[in-house]
């Protein structure tokens, strides 16, 4: 399907400056975000993280969002910005430096609070031959290094931070914004591909360094194609280890994942239906890995 | 008044209007009323005519998950007053559910898609002590270690301060009468003990008469100065006013408790904003016969701004003005003056000194 459809790099700088200072309307699968800021941190991370974006076109926006500076002196000596929610900021202001990562950080809290039209999980997803893989978020275990290079290996990412799951049709919806990549997980992915497309380090933010990897052009063009689930595969790095597969138990799979949910509670029974569905229709496996490469060629064989 | 929010108004009054409205209202009307805390309440009503499926699909889907968010606290409330019952349910002292929480387990119509923060309940002054104790040995902990606010609570407020669960993070406000002590209007909380109403299937809980909950309900919206919410209290009202309005015992019952609680003006305000902007028939409590209620206060214009600011982009430029004057007004009739400079400025100095030390 070809759409008619304005993206951001189809925007002189100046077009695009202008149009965050009032407001730009980004899609990002299901959503839109009205986003407006003047920093140059945010307009650096959009110019070359979400190029391939579409420019929305939709009336009824989800959330209306702003990165800006807070009034006071400390802007002459140690300047800050403050992210909003329809103008309320659900967190403390931070270095501008950090602005773009900032705004990333809000988006994720703007759909972990309200998109409850779906069941959201703290995971990955990515996708190969029509079936999806959902890589839950335990800190430290190597989750983000995993997905950034599988995304990098032909794998299509949905996403790789909060998993969208329909409660009509139990499919998986992409988001297909950019990767999150913390620390040294940066210089692996960086030495893996020559492909990896990084936007602006912050550095010292609560988690360290962090940088962005900018999505595939075909991640981005399929952003409305959502894919049914395949595999809950929970991944370990460790040094030297082999990488392996082991079957986890559903039942324990279904726990985590309710406990890594951001509104399985909200939903009450529609989140415990939806869940259930899910981890019934997936193959669930422990993953440990000591290297990207065997690692990717046990995905490989997976996928088939 | 500005677009959004007589959109909300048409669509609280009539909600099969909501049809009428072009798809650029909505994206305004959304922000609104999910800032007033109306979203859900909006959704059942827009689901009970035949307006939703008329709605933009992305409006739809926003007002799906704001009805979730509002099941779950339902639920909620209803676990958290469980649990207050187990701690307090034995002691033979009265609960009283307030607001939320009593509309919610009597199933009174302002619970229909309400949102939540704390849990209120009221029980005799003289028993506060036991109480509070019977709530530690439970888990639940005050948060204000301060002793200005300790001493601030317990002198002058009409509730002792917060106190939050160590593990489900639940806060109860604990009172014993409506209004701070120190306040202009002096209602006697034994007058709202003496016509308490038992909820079935628990001991000793109870939520306040049908009047009085009305009296609560407009006394907390027009004293307390909270204009963020003000409109869903207004709705509680609305929907309070409907419910009990139909007999018309319940009319000349609620002019004798407005007057026997000193609570006349804030009734008198009530009637009117809630006929004025949500059409809520109101009915002469000597003749019976419906009737457009007065006031005859100055104040109108800002109280309308007050409704009207739930969202900070989508006021009108006064708004800012008009809300320190409602700020103001309700420490004025908060306390007497020469209690309210002393604390204003007390609290100005902290607010400096948090500054200062963020800094």
């Amino acid at each position: 399907m070809i759409r008619d459809v304005t993206r951001i790099r189809d925007l002189s700088d100046q077009e695009l400056a202008h149009r965050l200072a009032q407001g730009l309307d980004l899609e990002t699968g299901p959503f839109v975000f009205h986003i407006q800021s003047r920093e140059n941190a945010v307009f650096n991370g959009l110019r070359r993280l979400y190029a391939d974006f579409p420019i929305s076109t939709e009336i009824v926006r989800d959330f209306h969002v702003r990165v800006r500076r807070p009034v006071g002196l400390r802007h002459w000596f140690h300047p800050q910005v403050v992210f909003e929610h329809d103008r309320k900021p659900p967190f403390k202001p931070l270095p501008a430096g950090h602005a773009f990562a900032g705004l990333e950080w809000g988006m994720n809290w703007c759909i972990a609070g309200y998109a409850h039209h779906f069941l959201t999980l703290h995971a990955a997803v990515l996708e190969r031959n029509g079936r999806a893989v959902i890589l839950p978020g335990e800190p430290g275990a190597g989750k983000s290094t995993l997905t950034a290079a599988l995304s990098l290996s032909g794998w299509r990412l949905l996403t790789d931070e909060t998993a969208l799951v329909d409660l009509d049709t139990g499919e998986l919806w992409p988001m297909a914004r950019p990767i999150n990549l913390k620390n040294s997980s940066i210089n692996i992915i960086q030495a893996f591909s020559s492909n990896a497309i990084f936007g602006d380090k912050a550095v010292d933010t609560h988690k360290g360094t962090v940088a962005h990897l900018k999505p595939s052009l075909d991640t981005v063009l399929r952003m409305h194609e959502p894919s049914r689930i395949g595999w809950v595969i929970f991944p370990r790095w460790q040094a030297d280890a082999p990488a392996r597969l082991t079957r986890r138990p559903r039942a324990d799979t279904f726990v985590f994942a309710a406990e890594n949910s951001f509104n399985y509670s909200v939903l009450g029974e529609t989140g415990f239906r939806t869940l259930e569905g899910l981890v019934r229709e997936a193959e669930c496996f422990d993953f440990r890995y000591g290297n990207l490469q065997d690692a990717l060629a046990v995905f490989e064989k997976l996928a088939g | 008044m500005n677009i959004a929010f007589n959109r909300l108004l048409t669509a609280l009054r009539q909600p099969e209007f909501v049809s009428t409205f072009s798809v650029s209202d909505w994206d305004a009307l959304l922000r609104h009323s999910r800032s007033a805390g109306l979203l859900s309440r909006l959704a059942l009503d827009i689901q009970g005519c035949a307006g939703w499926d008329g709605l933009p699909e992305r409006v739809r889907r926003h007002m799906r998950g704001a009805l979730h968010i509002a099941n779950r606290q339902i639920r909620a409330v209803r676990w958290e007053v469980h649990k207050v019952h187990e701690a307090l349910g034995h002691l033979g002292i009265p609960i009283v559910l307030l607001k939320g929480a009593a509309y919610v387990m009597v199933d009174l119509p302002p619970a229909r898609g309400r949102l939540f923060s704390d849990i209120d309940f009221l029980v005799p002054r003289q028993s506060l002590d036991t109480v509070e104790l019977q709530l530690v040995f439970h888990g639940w902990h005050g948060t204000q270690r301060d002793a200005y606010d300790q001493r601030y609570y317990r002198e002058w407020m009409h509730e002792i301060p917060p106190v939050t669960h160590v593990t489900r993070g639940s806060t109860l406000d604990v009172h014993h009468n409506i209004l701070p002590l120190t306040a202009r209007l002096k209602p006697q909380a034994n007058i709202l003990l003496q016509a308490i109403v038992p909820i079935s299937g628990y001991n000793n809980l109870y939520r306040l008469g049908d009047a009085d909950l009305v009296l609560h309900s407009a006394t907390h919206l027009f004293h307390e100065g909270e204009w963020s919410h003000g409109l869903r209290d207004l709705v509680d009202l609305d929907a309070l006013l409907r419910h009990f309005g139909s007999d018309a015992v319940f009319w000349q019952c609620l002019f004798e408790r407005a007057d026997l609680l000193d609570l006349r003006k804030p009734l008198e305000y009530a009637l009117y904003f809630s006929h004025k902007l949500l059409g809520t028939p109101i009915y002469d409590h000597r003749s019976g016969v419906a009737i457009q209620p007065r006031s005859n206060t100055l104040l109108s214009p800002l109280f309308i701004q007050g409704f009207a600011s739930a969202h900070p982009e989508l006021t009108s430029p006064s708004s800012g003005l008009a809300l320190s004057l409602l700020y103001m007004r309700s420490h004025w009739l908060r306390m007497p003056i020469h209690q309210l400079v002393p604390h204003l400025i007390h609290k100005a100095k902290i607010r400096t000194g948090a500054k200062n030390t963020q800094q």
